[in-house]
């Protein structure tokens, strides 16, 4: 699908490079796309929360080498994210019982 | 007791069935499985399916007994239940250096977490045994000058917070070894084992969203404390502590602490507002409960409330559809009220009707919400079938009342 509807634009710093800008929302969408994958109830809802969190705080961060940083980390818990999501399924088990009464938000 | 055993019963009873959403066999408890095994022990294959409501699990608030894994402490361990098996005390061979490589670079991630040097870290198979083996140096080192004090640095049952920096300062001011058990209060609270004049710390993996059967012991080195071992063998970890230290294990403790040291003031920020909103709403829906712990010095991921007149066994299993403790979890087969509680100074009434909430890093505000709703409209329905809650209405006052005997 395209551009999520509720765009984070403003999250990130208008002095950004265009091609870092784009390469960290599509980290950003990338990484809560898969979040919404975990199975477990705690864990998906923290993974989007934390993710939405995160870039919302270092979205001030000017220096380029931080941003790469930052950007570096991010993908290895893409990485992460992706394992997780995997085995959490292959193990997945009943849901609990607030899941039916979930709104879908954080 | 009666609900526990029948839960045994009914495990045994029913074999495991794979749920309707899952490929993978389920193997957890069902929730309602008692009223099937009351009819038959056999399960029939013409049995209607359970309904959807009975498959669901419960919300789990009881974080003081154990935590679940972070996931990103179990994607660091499986490369080691994989591919890396090694044996880290085996010299000869890469299989043993990369696996202690792994080894000593958990060691440094504990150690940072709380201001050590790797070299002060022993890992043990627990917060239990480092306990153990701090306090048989008190057994093997007792003269009349020498001693040791231990305390717990955050409480499991209560959540109180000692002044561990001003103990640790009397203590080195009068040459006595000052030890801590730290097992709630590592990575939730920041700890520095120099500022904090501590001598030995006792660290537990499952408390902090490791694995089991894991834990570390700080033992300092400058000035030297010398501890005897409790386990003998081949020597590992400096001859304090022999036996194959298991990398798996030891990785996911590392990889929780440093987790921990990155997410620390981020979970103490919402857990905070968390159980200001558990502890509010439950406060202003309710009259006659009461905080147990002193409330300026208290972790806030635990809140431990009584409920006067009403039981705590029994709003915990009316609480059926939240996992909540009342106390801890070592003690929970007895029916004693709990050692922490009469200590405060409790009513032994009141100490019977403490439910302990546990706030973590993956709870949400909808669980909150949930538990607080649920006992709030259980803690009404029983204190209506209480015959003391009537008299209390009535105006009678509970403590002048001549009960006779019978």
């Amino acid at each position: 699908s395209g551009p999520s509807r509720r765009g984070p634009i403003y999250f990130f710093p208008s002095k950004m490079a265009a091609s870092s800008r784009a390469q960290v929302l599509d980290l950003y969408r990338a990484m809560l796309r898969e979040s919404k994958h975990f199975s477990a109830y705690n864990y998906r809802t923290y993974a989007v929360r934390r993710i939405r969190d995160a870039f919302r705080e270092n979205k001030n961060v000017k220096d380029p080498v931080e941003i790469q940083a930052l950007v570096n980390k991010a993908k290895r818990d893409l990485g992460i994210i992706r394992r997780q999501v995997l085995i959490g399924q292959m193990y997945s088990t009943d849901k609990l019982i607030i899941e039916n009464q979930e709104k879908p938000r954080t | 007791m009666l609900l526990r055993t029948a839960w045994r019963r009914a495990a045994a009873a029913v074999p495991v069935a794979p749920g309707p959403n899952s490929t993978a066999p389920t193997r957890g408890l069902r929730l309602r499985v008692v009223d099937h095994a009351t009819q038959s022990d056999v399960p029939s294959a013409t049995a209607t399916p359970p309904q959807a409501e009975s498959e669901l699990r419960p919300l789990y608030m009881d974080v003081q007994a154990t935590t679940p894994l972070d996931p990103r402490v179990l994607d660091a361990m499986i490369p080691y239940l994989v591919n890396y098996y090694g044996n880290p005390h085996s010299r000869t061979h890469a299989y043993g250096w990369e696996s202690e490589a792994a080894m000593e670079h958990a060691r440094q991630q504990v150690a940072s977490l709380i201001g050590a040097d790797p070299r002060e870290i022993i890992f043990t198979s627990g917060a239990t045994e480092s306990n153990n083996i701090a306090i048989k140096e008190l057994e093997s080192a007792i003269q009349p000058d020498t001693s040791l004090v231990s305390v717990m640095t955050v409480n499991n049952e209560i959540g109180v917070k000692q002044p561990i920096a001003e103990i640790g300062r009397i203590c080195s001011s009068r040459k006595v070894y000052f030890h801590t058990d730290a097992a709630q209060a590592v990575g939730k609270i920041p700890l520095d084992v120099n500022d904090m004049k501590i001598d030995l710390m006792s660290i537990s993996g499952h408390k902090i969203y490791g694995p089991k059967g894991v834990g570390a012991i700080y033992i300092r080195r400058r000035p030297r404390v010398r501890v005897e071992a409790l386990q003998s063998g081949g020597g590992q970890e400096r001859g304090m502590r022999s036996g194959t230290v298991p990398t798996p294990l030891v990785v996911g403790l590392g990889a929780a602490c440093e987790v921990a040291q990155q997410e620390m003031e981020y979970d103490h920020k919402r857990i905070s507002k968390l159980a200001e909103r558990l502890t509010q709403k439950i406060m202003k829906s309710l009259p006659d409960v009461v905080m147990n712990g002193d409330p300026e010095h208290h972790y806030p991921g635990c809140i431990n409330l009584s409920f006067a007149y009403v039981e705590g066994e029994s709003l915990l299993m009316a609480l059926k559809d939240v996992a909540l403790s009342s106390g801890s979890a070592c003690t929970s087969a007895s029916l004693e009220p709990s050692y922490v509680l009469r200590a405060i100074g409790t009513d032994e009434d009141l100490a019977h009707s403490s439910i302990r909430f546990g706030i973590g890093r993956f709870t949400t505000e909808e669980e909150v919400d949930y538990t607080v709703e649920k006992c709030i409209h259980h803690v009404k329905r029983l204190r209506e079938m209480s015959p003391l809650w009537e008299m209390v209405q009535d105006g009678i006052d509970l403590k002048s009342i001549k009960w006779t005997q019978h």
